[in-house]
């Protein structure tokens, strides 16, 4: 094992430049795919965030009598995934409405009646907040017959959401192809290692060097590879985010904005797909091209 | 008819045949080297002599017909105990086949590497052997530093530094004055009566006359006896 690991580093040093080629194409990849990760992993904080702010709003048709008022609460209780249910009456949502438009106030000015409806506010329980729970919910609600329409945020965070699907799925077609060009770059690099050493592997064998001790020489170089590709990646990917990060901070204060980086488990997970990357470009090289 | 129990003999032939296409490079081989014989197989060139070599240590396979090493029956052992096969033999081929981006250290302590020895073993032994065939103050050198003369002698120290039960030389003089063909021939017999068995393939008559052992012709293929004729 021990000589393997010599003869390994030796190979790497030998082959100098192609192994700094190699281990920087796995470093970009690694970079280019986690930092997506990186990104899509905050975007979805944010998303549970907003989400958790979601509310439906029921307008109650005109001219019903406000002792109805609790029974239709009560039905709206009923359904199953509600939280809490709120009554907002017109009067009172005129009055947010004038103090969110304070300086077009002279518009509602002029309105000499109140044309807003009554209404309730509801929030719902955790697990009812995905777009289609609430869709769900909010159809249930709209069914009631003192209803006369409901309205949620969801329009837009579903929008989004397919934006962000589709976001996603970019992100998982290019975390394959880089990771198949970072194996396909390994396997090319142990290619030509094998290459240039053919007469020592040939003479190897006629000498009775076992499989073993001619391939595990290979697959300790391309692992080791693997390795510093994926933690040089992962590093410069951090170095950036903190840099990035630490100049964002000082111009919002927003606790929207609570990015974090990727999780010990996550990037530990990546700096093994990449040992993997280099395990797999070793075992395809040599299953092609070092047959017995 | 194949008598594997023959305790007295390391090598078995048995109807031998290797064509190459429609080239028959050995026809109907049959052949018993005795442990610790010294034999040497001559002929013209392109008589087979190393062909028939290759067929002994799996370098390719046989034809036809049936090969016994020390035990082995190599038509039937499996890739895997190919290694192991090779490791009986000490090769010195007819073109060194030195690793031309290794030291001389390093080639000939490939061998005790690739059977798992351990690394201060390996130090001693290699340049205790480096020593006997002379070359010990050539031992960090790249094999292309060398003359034709202290490669082959780097060669001789590979082939014997293992330790194996057969040497098998290739036109081991083939390029060397009689002084270093001396040198080699004693190094051969060194390991010769140390126990070790011997097969060299020669045409330098020279040789064969110095070490007196036995000799067998071959001839377009054909193993003819201890005769050229
Ligand atoms: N790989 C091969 N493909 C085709 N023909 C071959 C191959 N190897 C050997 N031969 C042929 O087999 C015959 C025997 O070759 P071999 O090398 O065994 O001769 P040799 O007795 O060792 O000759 P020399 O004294 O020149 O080394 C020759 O005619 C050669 O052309
Ligand atoms: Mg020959």
């Amino acid at each position: 094992m021990a000589t393997y690991y010599h003869r390994a580093v030796k190979d790497i040093k030998d082959n100098g430049f192609l192994s700094a080629v190699t281990i920087i194409t796995i470093a970009l990849s690694i970079l280019i795919v986690s930092a997506f990760a990186l990104f899509f992993t905050n975007a979805n904080n944010v998303m549970n965030h907003w989400e958790k702010g979601i509310r439906i709003m029921a307008y109650l048709k005109p001219g019903i009598s406000q002792k109805n008022f609790p029974d239709i609460k009560r039905k709206i209780q009923g359904i199953y995934g509600i939280q809490d249910v709120n009554f907002i009456s017109k009067e009172e949502a005129f009055k947010r409405l004038k103090e969110q438009m304070k300086r077009q106030s002279s518009i509602l000015m002029d309105l000499n009646e109140n044309p807003l409806p009554d209404a309730f506010e509801i929030s719902m329980i955790a697990s009812s907040q995905s777009g289609e729970k609430v869709e769900e919910i909010a159809t249930k609600i709209e069914s009631l017959p003192s209803i006369e329409d409901v309205e949620y945020g969801q329009k837009w965070l579903e929008r989004f959401t397919n934006i962000f699907d589709l976001f996603r799925l970019a992100g998982y077609a290019m975390g394959g192809i880089f990771f198949m060009a970072a194996v396909f770059i390994v396997a090319n690099t142990i290619r030509l290692v094998i290459y240039t050493r053919r007469e020592e592997i040939e003479i190897m064998r006629l000498v009775g060097a076992s499989e073993k001790f001619i391939r595990g020489p290979f697959y300790i170089e391309s692992i080791i590879q693997g390795t510093l590709g994926g933690i040089i990646g992962i590093a410069v990917l951090f170095i950036t985010f903190k840099l990035i990060s630490s100049n964002v901070e000082h111009s919002f204060k927003y606790e929207l904005l609570n990015i974090k980086f990727l999780s010990p488990e996550f990037y530990c997970g990546i700096i093994l797909c990449s040992m993997f990357v280099g395990w797999l470009g070793c075992y395809i090289s040599l299953k092609q091209f070092l047959k017995a | 008819m194949i008598d594997g129990k023959d305790k007295s003999s390391i090598i078995q032939m048995f109807h031998v045949h290797k064509h190459y296409g429609s080239k028959k490079a050995l026809i109907d081989i049959n052949l018993n080297v005795s442990k610790n014989e010294f034999l040497f197989i001559s002929g013209p060139s392109g008589a087979g002599k190393s062909t028939l070599l290759r067929l002994l240590y799996l370098g390719e396979p046989v034809s036809e017909g049936q090969v016994l090493v020390d035990g082995m029956n190599l038509s039937r052992i499996s890739k895997k105990r190919i290694p192991f096969l090779r490791r009986k033999f000490g090769i010195i081929f007819q073109d060194y086949k030195l690793i031309s981006t290794k030291t001389v250290f390093d080639n000939v302590a490939l061998v005790l590497e690739a059977s798992g020895k351990k690394r201060k073993f390996i130090e001693k032994k290699v340049r205790s052997v480096l020593r006997t065939v002379g070359i010990e103050q050539r031992i960090n050198a790249p094999p292309h530093s060398l003359s034709g003369g202290e490669q082959q002698r780097v060669a001789v120290a590979r082939a014997v530094v293992g330790v194996p039960k057969i040497i098998l030389a290739d036109e081991p003089t083939g390029s060397l004055d009689s002084d270093s063909a001396d040198i080699i021939l004693n190094l051969l017999k060194g390991f010769h009566t140390h126990g070790g068995t011997v097969i060299v393939a020669t045409h330098d008559k020279e040789l064969i006359r110095k070490a007196g052992g036995r000799i067998l012709y071959l001839k377009q293929g054909r193993l003819l006896g201890p005769t050229p004729i």
